[in-house]
């Protein structure tokens, strides 16, 4: 069985925890582990909304952010697009090897994504930008 | 998210109830900010009962511990649960924050 959610958002970060939450749900129910419904999940997908409607949208409000969920007992399955131009995945993401990683203020979002799901892609579409985060329940 | 501030000469004691994250790290920040300006010297962050902390929670660490350092304090985190602790290993940051299990453990450390 396929559970699926559909969101489309406004550009406000208030948004963020209700879904964050709806998709935490979704999970619980299809019997994802503890520990993912409660670091992985809710990390990740904060990450990229914060990540959609600060860079993607540029904090502009009025620009929505389309999250697109699909859950099942094998894996979740989270889309979320922006209006933004998007981004290069690799050149954005900083690690803990770089020279100012214990410095710097922010920099980690991309690759927390990329350490607590097992797939993170990015797409340029049409009217925007898609990222699509794998999350596979074993 | 809510956080309460409890002050005796220069250690602050902040408990966290619930998540750090991109909608509350600012009010948070601004808050410690504010302490340290009014002379706290030694921050003592409680997460024992808090959620998960995002990259911009991290950040806000990040950038307290540093202004901290600036005026001759520390930051120090206490309670972290297995889930968080998980997070400062991924991201290295347990090399940059003494991590404490208790409150006593970590003024014990003055």
């Amino acid at each position: 069985m396929i559970t699926s959610r559909t969101w489309v958002l406004a550009s406000e970060l208030v948004h963020i925890e209700p879904v964050v939450q709806d998709i935490v749900c979704l999970c619980q129910e299809a019997g994802f582990s503890a520990r993912h419904c409660r670091l992985n999940v809710p990390v990740a997908i904060t990450e990229a909304l914060a990540n959609a409607m600060l860079r993607g949208n540029a904090n502009e409000t009025l620009r929505q952010v389309r999250v697109v969920v699909e859950v099942t007992t094998e894996r979740l399955l989270v889309e979320v697009t922006d209006e933004g131009r998007g981004f290069d995945l690799d050149c954005a993401e900083r690690t803990p090897d770089d020279a100012d990683w214990l410095d710097r203020e922010d920099g980690r979002g991309v690759y927390l994504m990329r350490q607590l799901m097992d797939q993170v892609e990015n797409h340029c579409i049409d009217a925007g930008h898609r990222l699509r985060l794998i999350l596979r329940r074993t | 998210m809510s956080f309460s501030l409890e002050h005796n000469d220069d250690v602050l004691i902040v408990t966290v109830e619930g998540q750090l994250v991109v909608t509350n790290r600012q009010e948070f920040k601004q808050a410690i900010l504010e302490a340290v300006e009014q002379g706290a010297r030694v921050v003592v962050v409680d997460f024992t009962n808090s959620g998960y902390i995002d990259s911009s929670g991290l950040g806000a660490l990040v950038s307290l511990s540093r202004r901290l350092r600036e005026a001759g304090g520390d930051l120090r985190l206490v309670g972290l649960n297995e889930d968080l602790r998980t997070l400062f290993e991924l991201t290295r940051l347990d090399a940059l924050f003494p991590l404490y299990a208790t409150r006593t453990d970590a003024l014990g450390a003055r």
